[in-house]
């Protein structure tokens, strides 16, 4: 379970939030809205442990997370506004390389399947810098579908992704929810995601 | 095991990138090779100058190559990554490092026998300078690191790295160099090298914790 | 009597006390000064081998003491803000870096005056002289990252990594510098040892090294007020203050 008490966020002198309490639960879906510059990402980049709060904790299983460390990095997968992808390796390379150091680690084969499953068939031995934006996105993505963890928190994961895209991402968010796993997400598109429970945060 | 495949990940990048790689090489060849012209041919004084010459010249090749270190892992985001994984951080670093002088050091410890040769050096000297670069190089990476990690989308940030990091050297500048020049007046010089070797094991230890701490504060 | 500590932790706390405190301290900087300048320059005798040249090392020598102490306060505090996430302590490293700098600065160059008659240059490669001038630059390293760094928090944390860097190479420095001094030169008349000091000498000596002292507190205390005000201009204590001083 991830928790969120009285956290508190300033950049420079100015305070983007404050006081923002949340609790997810297994299966539970959190939406992070809000307009531009409300600190979305900034929240985000506080809940993987990125960046520490300037008041409040997060816990992760009732414990903060700032104690538990690379434990708590084990049971969570973020992904961010960066696709996290190296323009000079080839696809597959980067799924294999980016899944090794997120600490699972994974053979030619089961990459490949990721990759087809994200549309990215017949493109494994390209390198990335040829892709285009969405491609390079669903490489990023393609994570999701090897990593092993419960917790996923993801930053505007649809932006530049196509109508089949999105609906594949939408699919494999809901089977994850399903199978008792946490997502948090910011998205400025509209979209239905079935859930067991459904949390809205709201960002002034 | 994680840190076999940071290392493999850079040198894969390095390869595809050889012109970052031969860059530094050449600048260690230029800047070594300058010297004669500007103090004159003179041989007598040239091999007496030319340990302390390569070990400045290799010092700043390495530094120049040590803002790329960590700065295209951030702009693309995998930096992010690599904090995020449940191994250890200072793990990772100490990879990066590592692949860092494979791909920076090793050229210059090959090459420098080479420069030493232009100098007139005696061939046991060529073998001590050698040694003294070997020893001495994996240093300058490692403490690099620390300063490339706390200078991470700085304005201005290599020359700030330069601040940083130069001081720092000067111990490995002093015995590298030392261990040469103490060979060509003929007295010993195992003490030189006991004294990188010791260097090079105090930062294995410390330089990538410090580094990974430098990293998390970059990032956050 | 106990004195709650905690309460003076608190910058806003902080800032008031130590407006209490500066003209204490600077005036005992300007009492012992004088005291001390003038028992440096008028009552310790001259001396029978370097005449009244060797005055000099009366600033010379509190300066250098200071530069290298002081960087080790900067580092403990750099430290203990790294460490507990106390902001004062960070704010204090940021304060002491500019006076270690200069007292470093001035070391140097009462070291190259004192030079130019004993040894007949204004630069000699002297183990400490060296030493000093490697000191002066990671003060400088330390100055350029924090001014370099535009989020304060990041700043006193990368400012407090490379400081405590520093401070682990410090003595590897040091040591290093010393052995290649004595690689490449014979022992030379060294700057510090004086041969047998004179009771009045040292008076003067100890003088000047506490008006350093009373210095450091006072202008490092007006440093942190300065960097709290910048810091804290967002909160409401610093708004009705600034209210306050416009009225008067």
């Amino acid at each position: 379970m991830l928790q969120g008490i009285n956290l508190a966020c300033t950049r420079g002198d100015r305070e983007l939030f404050k006081d923002v309490n949340f609790s997810l639960g297994t299966g539970g879906l959190m939406q992070v809205r809000g307009p531009n510059g409300s600190g979305k990402t900034s929240l985000l980049r506080m809940l993987c442990g990125l960046s520490s709060p300037a008041a409040g904790e997060i816990l992760w299983c009732g414990e903060a997370i700032r104690v538990l460390n690379e434990d708590y990095f084990a049971a969570m997968t973020y992904i961010g506004h960066l696709s996290g992808t190296k323009d000079d390796l080839t696809v597959i390379e980067n799924l294999r390389i980016s899944s090794a150091l997120s600490g699972y680690e994974i053979s030619e084969d089961q990459a490949s399947e990721a990759l087809e499953n994200l549309g990215l068939g017949g493109r494994e031995r390209l390198l990335v810098r040829v892709l285009s934006q969405g491609q390079r996105r669903r490489v990023g993505l393609a994570r999701l579908l090897t990593c092993k963890t419960s917790l996923w928190i993801l930053d505007e994961p649809l932006v530049a992704l196509d109508a089949m895209a999105v609906k594949f991402i939408q699919g494999l968010l809901e089977r994850h929810l399903q199978q008792d796993g946490m997502v948090v997400m910011t998205t400025h598109q509209e979209i239905d995601i079935a859930a067991a429970s459904i949390v809205q945060l709201q960002l002034a | 095991m994680i840190i076999m495949w940071i290392i493999k990940r850079d040198l894969l990048l390095a390869i595809r990138r050889q012109s970052d790689v031969l860059t530094t090489l050449f600048f260690f060849v230029i800047v070594v090779s300058l010297f004669p012209l500007s103090v004159g041919p003179e041989m007598n004084m040239l091999r007496a100058m030319a340990p302390g010459v390569v070990w400045v010249a290799a010092l700043l090749a390495s530094m120049l190559s040590l803002n790329r270190m960590f700065s295209n892992d951030y702009m693309d985001g995998t930096l992010e990554q690599m904090l995020l994984s449940p191994q250890s951080l200072s793990l990772l670093v100490l990879g990066k490092a590592f692949a860092h002088w494979l791909v920076t050091g090793i050229p210059l410890v090959i090459m420098a026998p080479i420069l030493g040769i232009q100098y007139d050096l005696p061939a046991e000297a060529l073998v001590v300078l050698t040694l003294t670069l070997l020893l001495g190089t994996p240093v300058l990476s490692l403490i690099g690191a620390i300063g490339a990690a706390l200078t991470l989308g700085l304005r201005g940030g290599s020359v700030l790295i330069s601040l940083l990091v130069l001081p720092l050297y000067i111990p490995v500048l002093i015995f590298g160099a030392g261990a040469v020049e103490a060979n060509m007046a003929g007295i010993g010089f195992d003490a030189h090298l006991s004294l990188l070797g010791a260097f090079l094991l105090a930062s294995l230890a410390l330089a990538p914790w410090a580094t990974a701490s430098s990293l998390r504060v970059s990032l956050e | 009597m106990t004195i709650n500590w905690f309460k003076y932790s608190s910058p806003a706390s902080f800032y008031s006390l130590a407006g209490k405190m500066i003209p204490i301290f600077a005036f005992a900087a300007v009492i012992s000064l004088v005291a001390g300048l003038y028992v440096g320059f008028f009552v310790a005798p001259t001396d029978f081998q370097q005449g009244e040249a060797y005055r000099i090392i009366f600033i010379h020598v509190p300066a250098a003491w200071m530069s290298m102490f002081l960087y080790v306060v900067m580092a403990f505090w750099a430290g203990i803000g790294l460490a507990f996430n106390t902001r004062l302590s960070s704010m204090f490293a940021t304060a002491i870096a500019p006076t270690g700098a200069m007292f470093t600065f001035i070391a140097l160059w009462t070291g190259s005056l004192w030079g130019k008659p004993m040894w007949g240059t204004w630069w000699v490669w002297d183990a400490r002289l060296t030493s000093e001038l490697i000191l002066l630059f990671l003060y400088i390293g330390f100055m350029s990252l924090q001014a370099a760094i535009d989020d304060p928090r990041r700043a006193d944390k990368a400012g407090a990594i490379i400081a405590l860097v520093g401070v682990v190479n410090i003595p590897i420095i040091y040591f290093s510098v010393q052995w290649w001094n004595t690689l490449h030169q014979g022992a030379s008349v060294s700057i510090n040892q004086a041969p047998s000091m004179a009771s009045t000498m040292l008076l003067g000596m100890l003088i000047m090294v506490f008006a350093s002292w009373m210095y450091s507190i006072a202008i490092i205390l007006k440093r942190v007020r300065v960097i709290i005000i910048e810091r804290e201009s967002h909160t409401a204590w610093v708004a009705e203050l600034q209210k306050k001083d416009s009225i008067r």
